[in-house]
């Protein structure tokens, strides 16, 4: 009983309304299919994802309402239309991984207000990965502070919740790759990716998930984040976390269903299972932490 | 006088707690007190405003972030539920309020021909962001007045504060042209806090006053410089020292607020009047205003 499925998608809203404009929007969509066909033949009875969309504050906040209903409309791209949602949340999974994270040293909250925005990437993969809320899912936050200690404690937090709950889940990465958008508006059909060191990075990571190798990618996120994202936040979080969720290894079947670009951004679709055959691990420079003591210098 | 003109501008911080605190029947959760200095601060504030008679506020927040351009609400009516991602314990406001279409569009179109990219936000179901919701909510509690909406663009993410700072000032051209076009009597708001350091956890009850401080002595100093050159009316000042200042307090002028501001009114060489400072969940928050001596 553990995490038995990972996933990594793009969460732009083009990918859920618009396919139809831009050949590898279509792409990207019919990724989003293959993946969930895969997710539906694995066991999973839980769907947790983390959204790099949805920024948080005060430590680490998990979406708890047990039945969020909105109409929701990006705030960048609100031309592409409205998105009605209604989600099966899993609170009382959501409570005991606040338990548990607290327990680690982070602070960590529970949601369930109506009317809470959830972010447009979280409904986007929601929507197409899960679309008759056959599984319970729970969303969780992106700390804006927080580096990698907070995020790797944070991924072990979940996967100690879900062993303790007894559940086999699918963990979902909400994030892209290169993530320069276009600062203008473009024709769909002139879509690319936003410059050539941006493709080639992302064609890398794609590599190296490609071969099953995730904690190999999560060591490289300083790397990703100083070469090919905006600097919005602290750091690239997302391979920290689902690394650290999903055990910390490179022993996976990874399959990449699709990745073009959309808006300039690096869109991908990738599916993560634990298998025998494997990369090998690595010596890495940074430490592998279980309890978050605080991080200095986050700023830097 | 009779044409259109900026009666006024203001240094309009946004955080939630400030409503929170207020009770007004708008907001959901209800608080003991909290931050009254910055508070009653905002009431003055709100009260030199209403004498100069306006007929609309314009408001640019950090909270609506668009990476693509500026953005501007031109749907003529909004009514729902807003509640803030960050701190929904706090702030889930039921609002019911009116866009200056026309003026959105007017400033929309100067902008766009002064070569920034923009783009009109036409999506009845659009949410309106809490900064814009928090500024207009306690500098006019009454919502009597039809606002403009602008959103942020993220060029500081994109390039850099003097990038940034480039389209701000174009974007003050437009809208002191198409208010002046408009006949309308405009205030301008300038959403944001000063330093913008969170602290990352909170207290059991969020307005125990008792752990309110600023984050740390030198976000404190750089708030101080910054007021007092508005203070003493230095805001080309200000203007200029705007990429040090984002970079060593952290702070939410990455949103352009302040600079379009300042640019909108022709830089103030006059004093302005400082409210209120505080720190609001350790970030630095000054209420001040801009009025133009012929305007007092
Ligand atoms: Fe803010």
């Amino acid at each position: 009983m553990s995490v038995v499925h990972g996933i990594i998608g793009s969460g732009l809203p083009q990918i859920l309304l618009a396919p139809e404009k831009n050949p590898g929007w279509s792409e990207v969509r019919e990724g989003y299919e293959r993946a969930r066909e895969r997710l539906e033949a694995s066991e999973a009875d839980l769907l947790i994802v983390y959204s790099t969309m949805w920024p948080s504050v005060i430590g680490h906040q998990i979406q708890a309402d047990p039945e969020p209903e909105w109409v929701h409309v990006d705030e960048l791209f609100h031309d592409l239309g409205s998105i009605p949602y209604r989600f099966d949340i899993d609170s009382e999974f959501a409570h005991q991984l606040r338990e548990i994270a607290e327990a680690r040293g982070l602070q960590a909250r529970t949601i369930a207000y109506h009317g809470f925005p959830i972010d447009t990437g979280s409904v986007v993969a929601l929507k197409l990965l899960n679309p008759n809320n056959r599984i319970p899912a729970v969303i969780l936050s992106s700390n804006v502070y927080a580096d990698r200690a907070e995020t790797v404690v944070f991924g072990k937090a979940v996967r100690a919740a879900v062993e303790r709950a007894g559940r086999k889940a699918a963990v979902v990465a909400v994030t892209s790759l290169s993530n320069r958008l276009f600062t203008d508006w473009i024709d769909p059909a002139d879509d690319r990716i936003h410059s050539l060191k941006d493709d080639e990075w992302n064609q890398k990571l794609l590599e190296f998930l490609r071969a099953g190798r995730l904690e190999d990618t999560a060591q490289l996120s300083r790397q990703i984040h100083r070469q090919i994202r905006v600097r919005k936040v602290v750091n690239f979080k997302p391979m920290w976390w689902l690394s650290a969720v999903m055990g910390q290894h490179n022993n996976y079947t990874g399959d990449v269903h699709a990745y073009a670009p959309v808006h300039g951004t690096g869109a991908a679709v990738v599916t993560l299972v634990p298998s025998q055959a494997g990369f090998g691990d690595k010596e890495y420079d940074e430490d592998d932490v279980e309890v978050y003591a605080g991080d200095r210098e986050v700023l830097g | 006088m009779s044409t259109g003109r900026i009666v006024a501008g203001a240094l309009a911080p946004h955080p939630p707690h400030l409503v929170y605190a207020d009770n007004p029947p708008q907001n959901e959760p209800t608080s003991e007190c909290g931050w009254e200095m910055l508070r009653w601060g905002y009431e003055r504030l709100a009260k030199d405003i209403a004498a100069l008679e306006p007929d609309v506020l314009i408001v640019l927040s950090p909270h609506w972030q668009t990476y693509i351009g500026t953005h501007f609400l031109g749907v003529p009516h909004f009514a729902s539920k807003s509640v803030d991602p960050v701190f929904p314990n706090l702030f889930r406001y039921h609002y019911d309020l009116k866009v200056d279409v026309p003026l959105a569009e007017a400033i929309e179109e100067r902008a766009r021909a002064a070569g920034l990219v923009t783009k009109m936000m036409r999506n009845p179901d659009f949410r309106v962001d809490y900064g814009t919701i928090v500024s207009c909510h306690l500098t006019r509690p009454q919502w009597d007045l039809p606002i403009v909406s602008i959103s942020s663009c993220r060029a500081t993410s994109y390039y850099n504060v003097d990038v940034m700072q480039e389209q701000q000032m174009a974007l003050a051209r437009a809208t002191r042209e198409a208010v002046v076009a408009s006949g309308r009597r405009a205030v301008l708001l300038a959403s944001e806090s000063l330093s913008h350091r969170h602290f990352v956890t909170e207290s059991a009850v969020p307005e125990d006053m008792s752990n309110e401080h600023i984050t740390n002595h030198h976000q404190y100093l750089w708030d101080m410089k910054l007021v007092e050159m508005l203070r003493r009316g230095e805001s080309r000042r200000v203007v200029d020292l705007m990429p040090e200042f984002t970079e060593q307090a952290v702070s939410e002028s990455d949103s352009g607020a302040l600079t379009w501001l300042l640019a909108a009114m022709d830089y103030p060489d006059y004093p302005a009047e400082l409210y209120a400072y505080g720190s609001v969940i350790g970030t630095g928050n000054a209420v001040m205003s801009f009025i133009p001596p012929e305007e007092a």
